[in-house]
Order: structure tokens, then C-alpha cells, then sequence
């Protein structure tokens, strides 16, 4: 559905003397099949909202080869939008508009008959439960209603492709998680491949099937959340101490223990347990050694967060 | 045809989300109802002085177009506000012709103008005009055109600047020499003879002129003709400039 090819994005920025390119897609490959799920992750100016861009047509690439369902975004945008939705982050919807008017009207625009698109948006919204705010000005709605909102207007011509920038940012925890219902559905009832940005970890993890992860304008990785943190295949052991104090020199007995780097943290100290290294038994024995008094111990499957600080060299949340 | 179809989905939700807030189309009309009910008054003592039978019958033609052309170049404001709600762009992920969604809002704005005119018109008749309907109507007519010509440069400039802030000072620098070089106010025969010249290059003093002739109910056909003609290119280049807008950046 989607396939680029070293595509590339430069901006101008700035005036006169401090006038300089910025290079915000630096060559990024993307395949993407009929009926996947993928997310997009990365932080706050790592290229996805440009990259999305690109492929809804909003953007001429610098150069690069972009196909979106089968067509070239330059040669045939027409084509493409017409196969194509789009839900931006910044929101479609007039404040003043009545829901349902927005949705009927960007359906006439993807050139539905004004019956058409009235039967398509009011399936929608009952499928994205919106029925009752009908008649109800866009601006009058709840964060969570109005993404719904927008969402729907996205999908009144019913499009193969759908494609959404950071769907869930500002909305609160329960909104969040109901909006990765209806966007699971959009495959499952209707058969759409789905591309979605996000910088929430969670979100990547709990609704895509794949994952491209991107990082100044470039893929650092990709594969399914598994794989990714299959690569990671150390788990990681936090040791609680007692005394806070003991944290030095609680790090150097576990390290000498593994063979691993241990840091130091607030009272913690934390790293890798690499399988066939004798493990956690072997840490404690050199704690308890060292009279290292220990108050509790946490071993984890690494999580995407230390997938990302692995390819990026920094957390995800410090970055977005 | 593709084109006026789409035009008219994008016209039917300007006027609709336009029905809901009236008040605009009054509070645009009462600028120069004002210059009609305070300023005009002034105009009748001296009318034989500056050459004219009747203040009014003079005055209003020139009204016409300062709100045909200032009440347009202000729509620009309107698509920035829909701008930053995300609205221009969801219409451009559409395939929708750019050209329509442009086309759209011009036919709101020539309606809403239309209307503020044909009140304006009314008022002056109240006042005390004297011209034939027939000749304010395609005075009305050509002060429209010109509207529209407005209305794409405004949005073209919109669409441009993305900032009120510049959009804002920029109105004013290109509204306040027309307004005193276009002989609306006062007819420019009385100036001296270097801003007679340079009010004929003013373009927007020839659309003046010629509405003023059609309303005084003896039109000639070279003032019309110029008039009309000026009114046609203004119309063109804002049409270019404004689809221009709509498609830059497209793939």
C-alpha cells in the first residue's frame, strides 16, 4: 500500500543570514502491505508528521520515489486522495460547523452524492459512537468526541488507506484507549491498512502489528514490538538496597558479579541479566558477600523504551 | 462539471456556518451606512461646487465599491481562522479541484457583499438618490466583480502569510491610498493636476468611475469599457494568484 524510497525532505528556514536548510526526512525506505497495521514512532522532530504529509499529497518531496496504493503521489495525487484518509493532528472540523454537516460535506467533496454521504457518516458515527451528536457544534464536543469526529470525517469514502498523525495526543487515558478499539476496527470490519504516529510507547505496543521506528529523519529500526525488544535479549534487574547509601558500592559487587555494568540510581541499582551469566542468584550471593543489605528485587522484560534508548542513545519520554 | 460542483459543496458550507453568525453581514454593512447617514450631508451644501446635482446619487456608486473591495479584502482573515482548525487542509487531502476551493468561498463572499450592497443601495434610494434600478444593479454588478477579485487576493495573501499579525497592517497599507486616490470620498477632478495623475493610475479609481456612470443613468461607453476592463483584470490575476495559493505545496 505504501512504498518510498530514499525519500528525502528539505525545508528552508529562517531569513537573510540565518537563512539554512533543515533536512527533516533523510532518506527513509518504507513497505508497507495491504491490511497492516503500522505505527510510526519516534519523538517530536523525528520526520513523522512530514513523512505522513508526503504521502497524503500535502507535501512534494524533495526527491524520492512515494507509491501510496499503487499510484505516485506526484505524478497522480488525484488518485491517491481519493483512496486515501487523513486525520491530522491539528484537527479538520470547524468549531462552528454542526458535526454531522462535516462529515456529509467532506464526503460530497470525495465526490459522494449528498444522499451517500449522509448514509456513510451516520454509519459512522454509530460505529464510532457519536450517534446523538449529530446535530451538535464541533466545538461543543468533548477532546475524545471531536478526534472521533475527525476520524469519521476522514473515512466517509470509505478509503483503503488510512493514515493518522498522533490520533490519541491530549486525550485522557480512557479516551485513549477506546480510540485504539475503533482504530483496530478499521482493519478488522473494513479491511484498511492503517499507518499511525505516536510517541507514546504503549499506544505503538498495544495497537500495531509493526513498527518503523525513526529518529532525525531516518529509520533506526523495524519489526514487530517482539522482535525489537527480542534484540534486547537481557532482561533487566533492578536491586532496591536498604541504605541508599550502599548504591556505589552495590553496583560494583553486581557488576563484578556479571561482568555486566550496573548503575547507580536513587537507592536502586540497575542492569543487565544476561542469560548463562549465573543470574540474579549470583548478584545476591555478592551482595549479601559485601553485607549490601537488600530490600527487594524487580527483574523485567526490557520494555520499548529501552529498545528506543538502545537504537537512539535517549529516552523516548526525554525526547517527546 | 467537477469543478462547479465541488464549488458549490465548498459554497453551501461557507453560507451555512455564515447563516449561523448573521450578524457579520450587518456589522459589515454599517461602516457605510454611516459614511451615507454622516458623511454624505456634507456633500449636499457644496454639491454645485464639486460639480454634482445630487450628494447621493454621487456618493453612493463610490460607497459600492469601497465595501465591494474592502469588505473583500478583509475575507482573508475568515480563512485563517479556518486555516488553523485544520479545515483548508482536510479539503486539500480531497480531490477536490483547488480551484473549487477557492471557487467556494468567492461565492460566499460575492453573496454576502451582494446582499450588503443591495441594503446599502436601498438606503441611498431612502436617502434621497436619484438613479434608475436598472443602472445601480449593474453597478451593484460590477462593484462584485471587483469583490471577487478581492477576495481571491485576500485569501492568496491568507494562505501566504499564515499570520494575522501581517495580514493585518498589510490590508490597511493597500486600503488607505485607495480609498483617497479613487475619488470615492470626493470626486478627483477638484485635486490639482499631480494627483489627478497619479489617481489614474490608480486601477480601482477607474471601477469608480464607471460605477458612477451606470448609476447617473447615461452611461458612456469608454468609462464603462475602461472600467469594466480594469475590473476583468483585477478579477483574473486574483483568481491566478488565489489558486495559486490553494495549490502550493502539493504534490
Amino acid at each position: 500500500m505504501i512504498q518510498t524510497r530514499d525519500l528525502r525532505m528539505s525545508f528552508d528556514s529562517g531569513r537573510g543570514r540565518r537563512r539554512r536548510t533543515v533536512e527533516a526526512v533523510r532518506g527513509i525506505d518504507l513497505d508497507i502491505g495491504r491490511g497492516e497495521i503500522v505505527g510510526l514512532l519516534g519523538p517530536n522532530g523525528a520526520g513523522k508528521t512530514t513523512t505522513l504529509r508526503i504521502l497524503s499529497t500535502l507535501l512534494r518531496p524533495t526527491s524520492g520515489e512515494v507509491l501510496v496504493c499503487g499510484r505516485d503521489v506526484r505524478a497522480d495525487p488525484r488518485e491517491v486522495r481519493r483512496r486515501l484518509g487523513y486525520v491530522s493532528q491539528g484537527g479538520s472540523t470547524s468549531r462552528r460547523a454542526r458535526a454531522g454537516d462535516e462529515a456529509t460535506d467532506r464526503g460530497m467533496l470525495y465526490g459522494l452524492t449528498r444522499r451517500a454521504a449522509r448514509t456513510r457518516a451516520r454509519d459512522l458515527f454509530d460505529r464510532l459512537d457519536l450517534g446523538d451528536l449529530w446535530d451538535r457544534p464541533a466545538g461543543s464536543l468533548s477532546g475524545g468526541q471531536r478526534r472521533r469526529l475527525e476520524i469519521a470525517t476522514a473515512l466517509v469514502h470509505d478509503p483503503e488507506l488510512v493514515v493518522l498523525d498522533e490520533p490519541t495526543t491530549g486525550l485522557d487515558p480512557q479516551s485513549r484507549a477506546n480510540l485504539w478499539d475503533h482504530i483496530r476496527d478499521l482493519r478488522a470490519s473494513r479491511g484498511a491498512t492503517v499507518l499511525v504516529t505516536t510517541h507514546y510507547l504503549d499506544e505503538a505496543d498495544a495497537l500495531s502489528d509493526r513498527l518503523v521506528v525513526v529518529d532525525h529523519g531516518s529509520v533506526v529500526a523495524t519489526g514487530t514490538s517482539e522482535d525489537l525488544k527480542a534484540d534486547l535479549d537481557d532482561d533487566v534487574l533492578t536491586v532496591r538496597l536498604a541504605d541508599p547509601a550502599d548504591a556505589g558500592r552495590a553496583a560494583l559487587c553486581a557488576g563484578a558479579a556479571t561482568g555486566d555494568v550496573f548503575t547507580p540510581g536513587d537507592g536502586v541499582v540497575t542492569g543487565p541479566l544476561r542469560a548463562g551469566s549465573g543470574g540474579l542468584a549470583v548478584v545476591v550471593r555478592e551482595l549479601d558477600r559485601h553485607d549490601v543489605a537488600v530490600a527487594g528485587l524487580d527483574v523485567r522484560r526490557p520494555t520499548l523504551d529501552d529498545v528506543f534508548l538502545t537504537l537512539t542513545g535517549r529516552s523516548l519520554r526525554d525526547a517527546a | 462539471m467537477t469543478l462547479l460542483r465541488d464549488a458549490t459543496v465548498v459554497l453551501r458550507r461557507q453560507v451555512r456556518l455564515n447563516l449561523r453568525n448573521p450578524a457579520w453581514v450587518l456589522l459589515g454593512v454599517a461602516q457605510p451606512i454611516l459614511y451615507l447617514v454622516l458623511f454624505a450631508p456634507l456633500l449636499g451644501p457644496i454639491a454645485d461646487q464639486i460639480g454634482v446635482e445630487n450628494a447621493y446619487t454621487f456618493f453612493v456608486p463610490g460607497l459600492v465599491v469601497q465595501m465591494g473591495l474592502f469588505g473583500a479584502l478583509y475575507v482573508g482573515f475568515n480563512l485563517l481562522a479556518e486555516w488553523r482548525e485544520g479545515v483548508v487542509e482536510a479539503e486539500r487531502v480531497t480531490p477536490a479541484s483547488r480551484g473549487a476551493l477557492l471557487l467556494g468561498r468567492l461565492g460566499r463572499d460575492v453573496l454576502q457583499l451582494g446582499i450588503q450592497c443591495l441594503i446599502l443601495v436601498g438606503a441611498g434610494y431612502v436617502m434621497g438618490m436619484d438613479a434608475p434600478v436598472a443602472g445601480a444593479l449593474a453597478g451593484v454588478g460590477i462593484a462584485l466583480l471587483l469583490g471577487a477579485a478581492g477576495s481571491a487576493l485576500s485569501n492568496a495573501v491568507a494562505l501566504r502569510t499564515r499570520s494575522e499579525e501581517v495580514m493585518a497592517p498589510l490590508v490597511n497599507v493597500v486600503t488607505m491610498p485607495v480609498l483617497l486616490l479613487s475619488g470615492i470620498l470626493l470626486p478627483m477632478t477638484l485635486g490639482p493636476g499631480w494627483l489627478r495623475t497619479v489617481s489614474d493610475v490608480m486601477p480601482v479609481r477607474h471601477v469608480v468611475d464607471a460605477v458612477r456612470d451606470v448609476f447617473s443613468g447615461t452611461p458612456s461607453a469608454p468609462t464603462v469599457g475602461l472600467g469594466v476592463g480594469v475590473t476583468c483584470a483585477m478579477l483574473v490575476a486574483g483568481l491566478t494568484v488565489g489558486v495559486l495559493a490553494f495549490r502550493r505545496e502539493d504534490a
